[in-house]
C-alpha cells in the first residue's frame, strides 16, 4: 500500500494543515509517512499545496508523480492537479467555490459544498477540517478516531478550536452516507 | 517534523548551545527553533546577527572558546560566509554549517536546487581546504547525521557543512531523536582560548607570513584530509546486486531516484541506486569498484551536472557516465526520471 494525496487551492485555506495532519494521523496509525508543504513566497490569497504519501512499506520519492487522490479547494488548484491524478483516482471537489468539472471520466468525483456545509458553523469556518471529514470517510486512509485524537493533540490547548475544529471533521464526514 | 526543527533540534541534543544566523528562505525554521530552544537553555547563546558575514565571525569566535556551535544559510548567505569558513579551516576549528540551499546562482528562487555541490564539496573559499560535507535524504538521516557532525568537527578540529535543499527543510517525516548529551560530559579541548591563568598561553591564528611554516601548515592540514577521505565515508546502495546500470544521486534527488527506480524494476529493467551521503570526502574507491561491474553509470542531480565530475574522477574512464540534471529549483517526478533511465536503457541495449 502506497497512497499519494495532494492537497491544493488558496494560501488561507488551511492546505497545509490538512496536509499535516492526515499526515500526522497516518504516524499515529505506525505507517511511515511523508509531508511536502509548498512553502516560502506562498502568501494568503496565493497558491498553496500539500503532498503527502501514507504507505505500509518504505517511502522512496515524497514526491508524487500521479497521486491516487487530490483535495481540490479552489479552480486553479483543479486546472493544476485534474490531470494528474492516475486512472482511478478520486477528486475531492470544494463545489462552493468551483463551477468547472473535469473532463476526465476515469476518475471518481466527490463534490463537497463547503461554504454551506459550514453554515452549521455559523458561517465559512473550518472549511478545511470538513473536507477532511469527508475525505477520511472516503478513502479511509485513516480512521475518525484517529484524526479526532491528532486534532486533540494539535488544538488541545485552546478548547474552543478543538471543538470547532472536531465538530467541522464529524459534519465532513457524516455529509457521505 | 520538520527537516529544519529535525536539524536544530538533533544540533541542541549534540551539545549545541551557541547559534549565530540571518535569515533567509528556506531554512528560516531553524533559526527559528533554535530562538525558542536555546532561550531556555541554562549557556544557551542565540543571536540573529547583522548578516551572514558576522554571524560566521560569531561562529568562529565561540569555537575558539570551545563551544559547540552552528551557523545555517542558504545559497547566498553561504557565499558570503566563505571568507569565514576559509579562516575556520586555517585555524582548524570545529563548526557545523548548515546549508538548505536553493536556485540559483544570484539570488535565484527559493525552491530546492543542489546547484551548491561545487561550493560545498570545492572548499568554496580561498586556500587549499577542504570541508566535510554530508548530504541526508531524509529528516532521520538530517538529524543523525548533524547529530554525528558535531563529533567529527570536534575530532579532526574540522568545520563540517550539512548539505540539504529546500524539500529537505520544508518536508515532514516521523523522526526518532537521538539522546541528549549532557553539555559537562564532552571531551575537553586542549587548544581553546579561554584566558591563560594558570597555564601557559596558547593562540590561534591564520596569519603565518613565512612561506616554510605557511607550506608545514598545509601539509599537516593535507595529512588531516587523508586521514578524513579514508575513514570517514558513508553512502547507501540499492539494488545494485543485479544491476546493469546504477543511478548515481545524491540528497533530495536521490529520493526521486529510488523512486523512479521502483518504477522501472516492476518493468522488469535492473537499476541500482548508489547514494554518496559524504559528498567530501567522496566515496570514490567504492564507486570505482562498482564500475568493474556495472558499465552504465546514469548521474541525475538537480543542477548542470557538478557531482558528475567527481563520478567520472571515481570511475577514470572504468565505465560509461549518462547525465540528466533539471536545474533552477525543478522539483522533477519519479515518473519523468524513471522514463529517462529507460530511455538510456533501452539505447545501451541492455534489456
Amino acid at each position: 500500500m502506497l497512497i499519494k494525496t495532494v492537497f491544493s487551492g488558496f494560501g488561507g485555506q488551511g492546505i497545509i494543515l490538512m496536509g499535516y495532519l492526515l499526515a500526522t494521523g497516518g504516524m499515529y496509525e505506525g505507517k511511515n509517512v511523508t509531508c511536502l508543504p509548498s512553502y516560502g513566497a506562498e502568501v494568503r490569497g496565493g497558491t498553496a499545496n500539500c503532498t503527502v504519501v501514507i504507505s505500509k512499506e518504505e517511502i522512496a520519492s515524497p514526491v508524487a508523480s500521479e497521486p491516487d487522490y487530490a483535495v481540490v479547494m479552489n479552480t486553479p488548484a483543479m486546472v493544476r492537479f485534474q490531470n494528474q491524478v492516475q486512472t482511478g483516482g478520486i477528486i475531492f471537489i470544494n463545489s462552493s467555490l468551483i463551477e468547472i468539472r473535469p473532463i476526465r471520466g476515469d476518475l471518481e468525483i466527490i463534490e463537497v459544498p463547503l461554504n454551506e456545509l459550514s453554515k452549521q458553523l455559523g458561517g465559512n469556518k473550518a472549511t478545511n477540517m470538513i473536507m477532511l471529514g469527508t475525505f477520511i470517510r472516503k478513502t479511509g486512509l485513516v480512521s475518525l478516531e484517529t484524526m479526532i485524537n491528532v486534532i486533540k493533540d494539535t488544538f488541545g490547548n485552546r478548547p474552543g478550536i478543538f471543538k470547532l475544529n472536531k465538530t467541522a471533521l464529524s459534519i465532513g464526514y457524516n455529509y457521505l452516507e | 517534523m520538520r527537516g529544519n526543527h529535525v536539524i536544530a533540534e538533533a544540533a541542541i541534543r549534540a551539545g549545541c548551545r551557541f547559534y549565530f544566523g540571518y535569515p533567509i528562505t528556506p531554512q528560516n525554521e531553524i533559526p527559528e527553533y533554535m530562538s525558542e530552544r536555546l532561550s531556555k537553555i541554562e549557556g544557551g547563546v542565540f543571536i540573529q546577527a547583522e548578516s551572514e558575514i558576522a554571524s560566521i565571525h560569531m561562529v568562529i569566535g565561540a569555537s575558539m572558546a570551545g563551544g559547540r556551535v552552528m551557523t545555517s544559510s542558504s545559497g547566498p548567505g553561504i557565499s558570503l560566509k566563505q571568507e569565514g569558513i576559509s579562516f575556520l579551516s586555517a585555524l582548524e576549528l570545529p563548526a557545523v554549517i548548515v546549508n538548505m540551499s536553493r536556485g540559483g546562482p544570484g539570488l535565484g528562487n527559493i525552491a530546492p536546487s543542489q546547484s551548491d555541490y561545487f561550493q560545498a564539496t570545492r572548499g568554496g573559499g580561498h586556500g587549499d581546504y577542504r570541508t566535510i560535507v554530508l548530504a541526508p535524504n531524509s529528516c532521520q538521516e538530517a538529524g543523525d547525521l548533524t547529530y554525528k557532525s558535531f563529533d567529527l568537527a570536534d575530532k579532526y578540529r574540522i568545520p563540517v557543512l550539512i548539505l540539504g535543499d529546500g524539500m529537505l527543510g520544508q518536508m515532514m517525516e516521523p523522526v526518532e531523536l537521538p539522546p541528549e548529551i549532557p553539555v559537562k560530559r564532552l571531551p575537553p579541548k586542549e587548544w581553546t582560548i579561554t584566558g591563560a591563568k594558570g597555564r601557559p598561553s596558547r593562540f590561534i591564528r591564520s596569519l603565518i607570513l613565512d612561506p616554510f611554516e605557511e607550506e608545514e601548515h598545509n601539509w599537516k592540514l593535507m595529512r588531516k584530509y587523508e586521514k578524513i577521505s579514508k575513514e570517514e565515508l558513508l553512502w547507501e546502495t540499492f539494488s545494485i546486486e543485479d544491476a546493469k546500470m546504477i543511478v548515481v544521486a545524491f540528497g533530495t534527488a536521490a529520493r526521486i531516484a529510488k523512486g523512479a527506480i521502483k518504477r522501472v524494476r516492476e518493468e522488469g529493467l535492473k537499476v541500482g541506486l548508489f547514494r554518496p551521503i559524504s559528498l567530501w570526502p567522496f566515496p570514490t574507491k567504492i564507486l570505482k569498484e562498482i564500475s568493474r561491474k556495472v558499465k552504465h553509470l546514469f548521474v541525475f542531480e538537480m543542477n548542470m551536472g557538478q557531482m558528475v565530475e567527481d563520478v567520472k574522477l571515481a570511475v577514470d574512464g572504468g565505465a560509461e557516465i549518462h547525465f540528466y540534471g533539471r536545474p533552477g529549483g525543478i522539483i522533477p517526478t519519479p515518473l519523468e526520471i524513471s522514463r529517462i533511465i529507460s530511455s538510456y536503457y533501452y539505447q545501451k541495449k541492455l534489456g
